[in-house]
């Protein structure tokens, strides 16, 4: 089962937020942005460009961009969680979804009956104009769903949009990899593992699809 | 349903034991053998191409499907137990190679009183120290009788490691309080990452007595005698729950597949879900007629077979016994029965986090790659005096350290969840994060168990296994007792700050502790204490065996595969040497 509704809405980003934005360091620090914006539309697979917008203002709350680097809007978060909302995790088709659904205690995990999909669509209905706010307006509003599960779904999208493979649709020129030191799927460590002891070790990150030279159709493609 | 031409051999399961299984009688006799698989083969690109913390540390691709089958669990028999709805406490395989394909690869043997548990703890400390629900028993194969074994499977394997007791010689440097062995590992250690040489000296300067963990991720290039040719680990850090892109890590697919496939007297059917062993059965006397099977296409078929293995997952030998209705259904009340008793996991637990001034190049390792002890492990160490009894070994490996499930572990003085503060730190400590993990016996209790499900079905309609399954105070100041050991190494480690284990309250379904899951169909030495005889055979129904950690009386404070692999093949030898020629109970 396809996402039945196909939109033509895109979310208008800047260029210059998806990748070359960066240029590597040694340290991990961030040294050069790039000059260029030069805006891009991506097409969205299951977000109505207003629920992309809110999307991506709340996550550049959750892990801003600010003097310790750039965040989720840069790294294209929002464009990751469409995608994965879009595919078979945001239908739940891993997931056991028989009846009866019972409330359980949390050590029992998630035992609801909503997808992302719907636990999506309806949190953003409590964050209705939110893109239009001022930041710290932003954060008491992020604040008062903190302790809901589409807020806990979020917050952990986007550290997934951050730090997953470049090939998912966040992640953008591996800013997430490069902001924590992680160099990717990196095919041999021999000669480094036990050397480089008590220092930083930061080889330039590539993702998968550079590694392997190979063209790699994620799931979430279908 | 459609019945298909008999065989001498049906296997169900193609992970560990069953592909060994298949191995093993496939090579050594012309049996002809099917090993039916409910998952997928895997191709040789897949590996490579699959570096993927989100496909597959996150969204588990090589995991068994939930929405088709899953379990539920509860904590007493007082409880409604809820479905694992998602991957939690325990991760089950499915497709060829099984569990065998993502797991860690640690590769330590049981202790040799593990195998005597109850007779050696009642001897030493009296019958008066058992916990009041107990379910402990001896298992009724000793170490020495398994030793050759291990060495087959570590030679098989090209286990890397540090012998610490050769025939009795206690050598330094090894785990001198391992069992003896009859030989050094078959390959030399695995090289040491930053953060296990810190532990390993922090340990030492503790007079304790650290050692490589042994590891199949062979450390060089390595020939096994079945002449299966594997490199050396690269250390990519993509180790468990990912299958090994080089081949490095021992895995079914790897190390026995290359040899069936040359076998024309063995096939292996993927897309193959086992419905339910057929067979004829009294209380006293049973013989299996074969198993069916339902294919991707929904269609069902009878395979005969002579001689039935029941070689899956763990809990699933056990469902499968219950569904077939074969033996009785253990009851915990009246203590009646015995398919289903003695479920266990594992007291495992990042017993200390600690934070580090400077950067540790995690993304370097492998699941088996760092050091370990075992001064604190079974009865090693004097319990007299303590609140508990038994133990576990404690690990300082640089495995799980990718970043989606890694950056988030922060020291306690980090309040913010989001925002700036919260990102700073995940900057800053993501390289700057070490486990110290304790890997602790479970003992076994009656009250922990295993039956069927009343309310939750599979996709097939059956109904599902259900875990009763909760910790006891054993487990819950040993885990104690860890942390403080952890958080004092961690100190002597230089760590900046340091997170104490959480301490153990009620079983966690959904934080993920480590696969090893055991009990349901244990072996024993008489048939209304246990499901199998020592060369797990059915007491009933000597033409099917049951093999796995399903056999495991209790949990032995160790990864259970060495210990699985050991007794698959004792069983491959008792059935071509000896079943073969009288096909009958071999006890």
């Amino acid at each position: 089962m396809h996402c039945n509704v196909r939109r033509r809405e895109f979310l208008t980003i800047s260029a210059a937020s998806l990748g070359g934005l960066l240029s590597y360091s040694l340290d991990g620090k961030i040294c050069r942005f790039a000059a260029e914006h030069k805006p891009i539309r991506i097409p969205l697979r299951f977000f109505s460009k207003t629920e992309a917008l809110i999307v991506s203002a709340a996550v550049s709350r959750i892990f801003p961009s600010d003097d310790s680097g750039p965040g989720a809007r840069e790294a294209g978060v929002a464009i990751y969680i469409d995608r994965q909302l879009a595919g078979p995790y945001g239908r739940d088709r891993y997931r056991y979804t028989q009846p009866p659904f019972e409330n359980a205690p949390p050590e029992f995990g998630y035992q609801g009956q909503a997808t992302p999909r719907e636990i999506y669509r309806d949190g953003l209905k409590s964050l209705t104009g939110f893109h239009l706010l001022p930041p710290e307006r932003q954060d008491t509003a992020l604040h008062q769903i903190a302790s809901t599960h589409f807020f806990a779904l979020l917050r952990r999208h986007t550290i997934e949009g951050m730090f997953a493979d470049p090939i998912h649709g966040g992640n953008a020129g591996m800013i997430g990899w490069q902001l924590i030191g992680f160099p990717g799927p990196r095919m041999n460590n021999s000669d480094d593992i036990d050397k480089h002891y008590g220092e930083g070790f930061r080889p330039k990150p590539a993702g998968l699809a550079e590694v392997t030279g190979s063209t790699i159709r994620p799931s979430e493609d279908e | 349903m459609k019945a298909l031409p008999h065989v001498d051999v049906v296997i169900v399961g193609a992970g560990w034991t069953g592909l060994l299984t298949a191995k093993e009688l496939g090579s050594r006799t012309s049996l002809s053998i099917v090993v039916l698989e409910r998952g997928a083969a895997h191709s040789p690109t897949e590996y490579a191409n699959g570096m993927d913390e989100l496909e597959h540390s996150i969204h588990f691709r090589m995991m068994q499907d939930l929405s088709l089958e899953t379990v539920t669990i509860r904590h007493s028999t007082n409880d409604r137990a809820y479905p694992v709805r998602q991957h939690g406490s325990f991760l089950p395989g499915t497709g060829v190679g099984g569990a065998g394909e993502h797991w860690s690869a640690v590769f330590p043997r049981f202790l040799p009183d593990a195998f005597e548990l109850y007779s050696r703890t009642v001897e030493k400390y009296g019958a008066a120290r058992l916990p009041e629900d107990h379910a402990l028993r001896d298992w009724g194969v000793t170490y020495d009788a398994l030793e050759p074994y291990y060495m087959r499977a570590e030679n098989l394997l090209g286990i890397s490691g540090k012998a610490g007791n050769i025939r009795g010689e206690k050598i330094a440097g090894g785990n001198i309080f391992e069992g003896w062995r009859s030989a050094e590992y078959p390959t030399p250690p695995t090289k040491v990452p930053y953060f296990s040489e810190l532990f390993r000296q922090a340990v030492n300067s503790l007079g304790h007595h650290p050692y490589p963990v042994p590891a199949a991720t062979t450390s060089t290039l390595y020939t096994n005698p079945d002449g299966i040719t594997r490199p050396g680990c690269t250390y990519c850090g993509f180790c468990e729950t990912f299958g090994c892109m080089i081949g490095a890590k021992s895995q079914p697919t790897n190390t026995l597949l290359p040899i069936i496939n040359k076998r024309k007297n063995v096939s292996i059917r993927t897309g193959a879900t086992v419905l339910r062993i057929v067979h004829d059965s009294s209380l006293n006397r049973g013989k299996s007629r074969g198993v069916t099977y339902v294919d991707s296409n929904g269609q069902e078929f009878f395979q005969p077979a002579e001689l039935i293995f029941l070689a899956s997952w763990t809990l699933n030998n056990t469902r499968l016994l219950l569904l077939s209705k074969i033996g009785e259904a253990y009851d915990p009340i009246t203590g009646r029965g015995t398919v289903g008793r003695n479920l266990t996991h594992q007291v495992m637990l990042t017993a200390a986090t600690a934070f580090f001034e400077k950067p540790l190049n995690r993304f370097m390792g492998s699941g088996a790659t760092g050091i370990m002890f075992n001064d604190f492990d079974g009865d090693v160490f004097d319990h007299t005096n303590l609140p508990f009894l038994r133990g576990g070994a404690f690990r300082g490996v640089s495995a799980r350290s990718l970043p989606i499930g890694e950056c988030d572990v922060l020291p306690k003085s980090v309040k913010a969840m989001w925002g700036s503060e919260w990102k700073k730190a995940v900057l800053h400590y993501y390289d700057r994060t070490g486990r110290i993990t304790f890997i602790g016996d479970h003992l076994a209790y009656k009250s922990n168990y295993l039956d069927l499900d009343p309310t939750y079905k599979d996709h097939w309609g059956d109904p599902l296994l259900r875990l009763t399954i909760d910790w006891r105070d054993n487990e819950r100041k040993m885990a104690e007792f860890a942390t403080q050991k952890a958080v004092e190494i961690a100190h002597a480690m230089g760590a900046k700050e340091i997170n104490p284990g959480v301490p153990l309250t009620h079983y966690d379904a959904s934080r993920y502790q480590s696969s090893h899951v055991q009990g349901g169909a244990i072996m024993g030495t008489s048939p209304d204490q246990s499901v199998v005889n020592p060369y797990l055979q059915h007491w009933q129904t000597p033409n099917l065996f049951i093999l796995g950690a399903s056999s495991f009386p209790q949990n032995a404070a160790a990864n259970p595969t060495p210990t699985i692999l050991a007794q698959a093949l004792r069983t491959a030898d008792a059935i071509v040497d000896r079943y073969l020629k009288n096909p009958t109970a071999l006890v």
